[in-house]
Formats: C-alpha cells, structure tokens, sequence
C-alpha cells in the first residue's frame, strides 16, 4: 500500500508538499478555527496518507460481507437489494392506521410498521385513560379485533413487519393470534420487536418503559428465547441507539450505550443457556442519523467492525450470520426545525444519504413535518420520495461502501471506534449497563451531553440555520398540521372495546390470565402465556396490567 | 428589606409522553439560573401536579410535551382553579400546533414555547410570571 510515499525520494516530496500545503493553509483567512465533532473529537481541514495508510487493509476493513464486516454486511450491500424503506406510521384507530398504510405501500414503502397509541405504550387499553389523549399519536390496538382490521388485505406471510412493541410484547402477541386466524404458520411471520430494548427505555424517552426493570429484562429473555423456537424469522431484539441520541447523548456515547446494552442481554441469554449462534443472527439495532453526516457514517462503519468482534471474540459465536451488525436507522427528528420546516427536507436527505453511506438495512425518513404536528400524508410522502430519489436518481446504491478508503472517513471511523470502546470500557468497569443506569451514570452523561449541545446552540458556536442562523419572519400558520381522528371515531372505538370485552368468554380470558401471573411468579416462559392470553380473549391492557403486579410498575430514575 | 426568594417552577410532564430531553434541559438551566426547581418523572398525573403546586407554593408550572400530552392541559387549567391555585402561572413548551396554542392561552396558560426558543427567553418568562404571581398574590392580601 501506499508505494508512491513509501519510496525515499516521493516521502521528501510529500513532506515538501505537505509543508507548502500547511503554509498556505495557514495564511488563509478564517483557517485557524478549531473544528470538532459531536462527538469531540477535533477535525482536522486535510487528511492525507499520513493519517490514513491503508495498510492492514484485510484486517481493518475486508471485503463486503466478511469479517470483520466495516464495508458491510452483505457481499452486494445496496447493490444488490434496496434496503427496507420502512416507515414508521400509527395515527386514529385501525381502520385509519390500514388506509395509511396501503397508501405508503402503494408509493414504494417496502414493509410495515405499527406504531400504536401513547395509552397504549404505557400499557393500558382505550377505556382506563383521558380520551383527549387517544389516537393523536399512534394507533389505538387492544385487541385481536383491532389487529385484524389493522392488518386487514396485508399479507402477513409476505411482508415484514416491524412493531414499536416493548415488554410485554402484547403486539407481537396479538400480530401471532392474527396470522393462527387467518391460517399462516408462524414460521412464515418475518419482521421485529422494535422497542424491545428495555434499557434504552429506562434511560431515555421513557414512554415504552412498562415494567420495572428488572421484569422487563426477564420478559425479554424469554421473549427472545420463545420467538427462536416458535417464530423464527423473527427478530425479537432490537437494541436501541436512538433514544439515546435523541435524548441528547453524542453519536458516539449512544453507540456505546447500545452495544453496551446489547452485549447485557447477550450475557442473559447465554446464562439461559441459549446458544451465541442461535440468537445472535437475530439481534438487530437501530439508531438515530443526526446531521453531522460524516460522523454519522463513520459511527456506523465503527460500530459494525466492533460488533463483528464484540459476537466472535466476546461471545464465541462462530457463524458469520451472527457477526452481523444488522440496523434500522431514522433520520434524527431533534435536528429539524420549526423555523423554516420545509428546509428540514433538506435534513433528513442528508441524514438519510449518512446512513445509507452507513451501510443501514432498513430506513426511516422523517416527515419535514414532524416538529409542526403528527405528520400530514403529504409530508409522509416526501419522506418516502426523499428515499426513491437517492436511490433511483442520484445512484447512491452503485458502489458499496463509496466512502471507505477516503483518508478522513477510514480516520474518522478509527477514532469513533476508539471514543467508543473507552466509553464502553467506563460502563465494563461500572459493573455493564444495567448496574450503570441504576446508578443514573449513562443518563448523567446524556443529560451533560443535552446541556452542552443546547449551549453551543445558543452561543452560535454550532449554527442551526432558521434558529439562530438565517432567520427569517414567518406565519405560524402558513402550515397544514394533521388534523386528531374524529372524536366520533374514538367514541366508536370505545363502545367497540366495550362489545368485545362483553362478548368474549370472560372465563377463558381469566383463566388465561392468571396462567400468565403464574408463569410471571416462577420460571416458566412468559411470552407463550401472552399469546395464549390474546387468543383467549384478554385485552393489551389487561396483559400489562397483570404483569405489572407481578413483575413491578415501570418508573425511570429521574436525573436532573 | 429580606432578600426576594428565587422564582420557583414545577417542570414537569404529563400524560403518556417520555420524551424529557427538553424538560431536562431546561430544568438543568433554570437551576443553573438561581431559581428554585421542582422536576418530576413523565407520566405526572393531574392531581398529583396540583398536590406539588400547592405543597411547594409554586409560581409557575412548566409542562413539557412533544406528543400530543399538551391537549391535557386545558384539564390542568381547570383543577388549578379548582383548587383555588389562580395565581400559579403556567408555561407550555414542546411541539403544540398553532391551533392547539390558540386553545390552551384561551384555557390560561400564560405562554407556549415551541422548537429552538432560547433557553434565556424562557428564564426571562419564568422570571416575569413568579413577579406577577407574587404581585397578585400582594394585591389580594
């Protein structure tokens, strides 16, 4: 590598280059400036051979689809199949939510995904919560009915499903009740528990956190285990890096927070005696792409060599499947602005071409509307269009890896790496993840993080064009904001929820029920208990609510 | 002349909403500013906000929401004059459309924050309201 600096007379060459470069440089206006990262590490204007060499070449990077994977997962990576353009959608009541979706599937959306109702992410059905408050945010789904018509015309055994589903996974539940119905064998269900990862929920936007911590992360277990042997194409863990982010963490603590976490439930289900080879492929992440587009992409290239080694070395895993550092990655939504909204297309495209670059299976764009209201449809397809675009018209997907091999980007991605193994080395020491945020250390660092960036903002260090950069007057109200569902239709909703609960074999849901508390008292996995539940008739919110008594009421350290 | 106590604010969420990085942050600056800060988990209860304004003599009560929990607020409003609490001011910051803004000002909240307000704009606020409430709460006695 590098023959033409490596001979004696082209080094003198290079370092004369080097220095009349540098001296010019410096007598350039507006040159001197220090510039850093999000992260904090200092960027410098040029990088040459000299930081970047290439050489160990097979062992830092390899080929596409070999160990330790820093180019990519996949021998063919976008070249060979799109990733999944996967938008997350959840509005009014399933009928609603199943007119959206064929829509976005209409415009290229590639699969599905169910984000229910705040009521129901905290655990409860439509009938214990403020009315005001139901489906403005999310899809209101407490039973098989509701799932049915949610999913109604989609094939289930064709199209995967992605479900914003924490502990105790009553979605997945009612999803598996809905294809027994219909007469499509489990095996054939593909898709992923999203919002599994009860950590992230704990520290970070705690809307998903159901259960005590220490329940969720024994359903969870379970949860995993059951879906390898009945359901296995499914992905039962997806380990959550956005949050974080969103919270405020820096690109490089929320990677090492998620791989932190992720190694956590790896050691659970080893001690379970579940096989690294086994449940290790079915492991996926998901993270936020902020718009610090180069910082973005080396964190990702970063973290994939780090996982491939985290699986083989630390856990022992000998198939290459489960080396795979496998992720869904959504544009970061703190990033765009009020001001100006339109200019957040703009974002989220440069976001989005950083986790492309990234090497990301999976993509979520979002609405440039997003920090106005819940987003309009038209925005909704935008966001899709957006996707199409890079793809289809600017040729993204021609090259793999197109950044690897560029003397910042291989530097960058170095560094990253380095900033993320001492932050994961500092939670190791603490005792991992699960004794670090009962401690409150991962959300100090987040909060610190949050603090320092709001500053930077305020102080104009970091400029945010329309905020502090650029603006301009505006009305308020120059913007179509999506309007809440029909309160008819909630009203509706609810005499619904009323006829099934009357309708159905209270004796059976009981039954069910209280099978469930006592699998949740003793060792007996939980999660056939549920499906069994939602097939006898009991709702998403009785689900939770027995294993809240059972398990604990989930409650986040609060860290000011 | 005693020293005027530092204005006091309840941040809090309520609803279902746990986005908190705003509530955080600003809880983290009004500290940093010298007033007194009363922060709670997500998730706060109506009454339970009510007990705390009362038990605490809040001036201003801050509610964070970035989906959709602002649409409870106007039942805030109503328990707070229902307790005979007037006086406590309150301030909304988050993600409220412009037609939600319209209803909660008519509902009594004394103003909305949206996405990128300044983090001083808003001390300055809470600095105006804890002298309005305390003005009040002088000319009533």
């Amino acid at each position: 590598m590098n023959k033409p600096i490596g001979k004696p007379v082209a080094r003198t060459e290079f370092t004369q280059g080097e220095r009349r470069w540098q001296a010019d440089f410096d007598a350039s206006p507006g040159a001197a400036g220090r510039v850093a990262n999000r992260s904090g590490i200092e960027i410098k204007p040029l990088y040459t051979p000299q930081d970047w060499s290439g050489e160990r070449y097979l062992e830092a990077l390899g080929f596409p689809g070999e160990y330790p994977n820093t180019r990519g997962i996949y021998p063919s990576m976008h070249r060979g199949r799109s990733w999944t353009q996967r938008q997350l959608i959840g509005l009014g009541v399933p009928e609603d939510y199943n007119a959206r979706l064929k829509e976005l599937l209409a415009h290229g959306a590639t699969a599905v995904s169910l984000i229910p109702c705040n009521s129901v992410f905290r655990g409860y059905d439509a009938d214990e919560v403020p009315e005001e408050l139901l489906g403005t945010c999310g899809t209101v789904v407490n039973t098989v009915d509701d799932m049915e018509r949610a999913l109604a015309d989609i094939p289930l055994d064709k199209i995967s499903c992605a479900l914003n589903d924490p502990s105790p996974f009553t979605l997945l539940a009612l999803v598996l009740a809905v294809a027994k119905r219909r007469g499509i064998a489990w095996t054939k269900i593909t898709g992923t528990s999203n919002q599994s990862d009860c950590i992230s929920h704990y520290v970070a936007n705690h809307m998903f956190f159901r259960l005590a911590l220490q329940g969720a992360r024994r359903v969870l277990t379970d949860h995993i285990a059951f879906c390898n042997a009945q359901v296995p194409g499914w992905n039962p863990l997806s380990v959550v890096g956005q949050h974080m982010q969103q919270a405020g963490a820096t690109p490089a603590e929320a990677m090492a927070f998620t791989l932190a976490s992720a190694i956590q439930y790896a050691e659970d289900c080893q001690a379970r005696g579940m096989d690294p080879d086994v449940f290790l492929p079915r492991v996926t992440f998901f993270f936020d792409i902020s718009v610090s587009f180069f910082e973005e992409v080396a964190k990702f290239r970063a973290a994939r060599r780090l996982w491939a080694r985290i699986a083989r070395e630390r856990f022992g895993a000998r198939d290459p499947k489960a080396w795979r550092f496998k992720f869904h990655a959504q544009s970061s939504g703190v990033d765009l602005t009020r001001q100006q909204p339109l200019n957040n297309i703009a974002r989220v495209a440069v976001q989005a071409m950083a986790g492309i670059f990234g090497g990301l299976q999976s993509l979520h764009t979002d609405s440039y509307d997003e920090v106005v209201s819940v987003p309009t449809a038209e925005a909704a397809r935008i966001a899709v269009a957006t996707q199409n675009i890079l793809r289809e018209e600017a040729h993204l997907t021609d090259v793999i890896d197109p950044l690897g091999g560029s003397y910042y980007v291989e530097t960058l991605t170095d560094q990253m790496q380095e900033k993320i193994e001492a932050i994961i080395a500092r939670i190791d020491a603490a005792g991992g993840m699960y004794a670090a945020v009962g401690q409150g250390l991962v959300q100090r660092m987040i909060g610190d993080s949050a603090f320092a960036f709001q500053q930077r903002v305020e102080r104009g260090e970091d400029t945010v064009v329309g905020v502090n950069a650029y603006q301009t007057e505006e009305d308020p109200n120059a913007y179509t904001v999506l309007e809440y569902p029909a309160r008819e239709r909630i009203a509706a909703q609810l005499i619904r929820l009323r006829a099934y609960k009357a309708q159905r074999s209270n004796g059976a849901a009981t039954k069910a029920l209280d099978a469930l508390a006592r699998a949740a008292q003793g060792t007996e996995n939980v999660m056939a208990r549920i499906v069994d539940a939602t097939e006898a008739g009991a709702t998403h919110g009785e689900i939770c609510a027995c294993l809240r008594r059972e398990l604990g009421f989930g409650q986040p350290l609060a860290v000011v | 002349m005693a020293e005027q106590r530092p204005p006091k604010i309840i941040v809090t969420k309520i609803g279902f909403d746990g986005h908190d990085r705003g509530s955080r942050v600003v809880a983290a600056y009004l500290r940093d500013a010298g007033m007194e800060v009363v922060y709670t988990p997500p998730w706060q209860e109506i009454a339970a906000v009510v007990k705390l304004a009362t038990e605490e003599d809040a001036d201003v009560i801050g509610v964070s929401s970035l989906a959709t929990d602002h649409l409870l607020v106007p039942k805030l409003m109503a328990a707070l004059r229902a307790a005979a609490l007037d006086d406590v001011q309150v301030i909304v910051g988050g993600i409220v459309p412009p037609k939600d803004e319209r209803v909660l000002i008519e509902a009594g909240v004394a103003q909305v924050f949206h996405p990128g307000a300044s983090l001083e704009a808003i001390a300055d606020s809470v600095r105006a309201l804890s002298a309005t409430r305390r003005a009040q709460l002088e000319g009533s006695i």
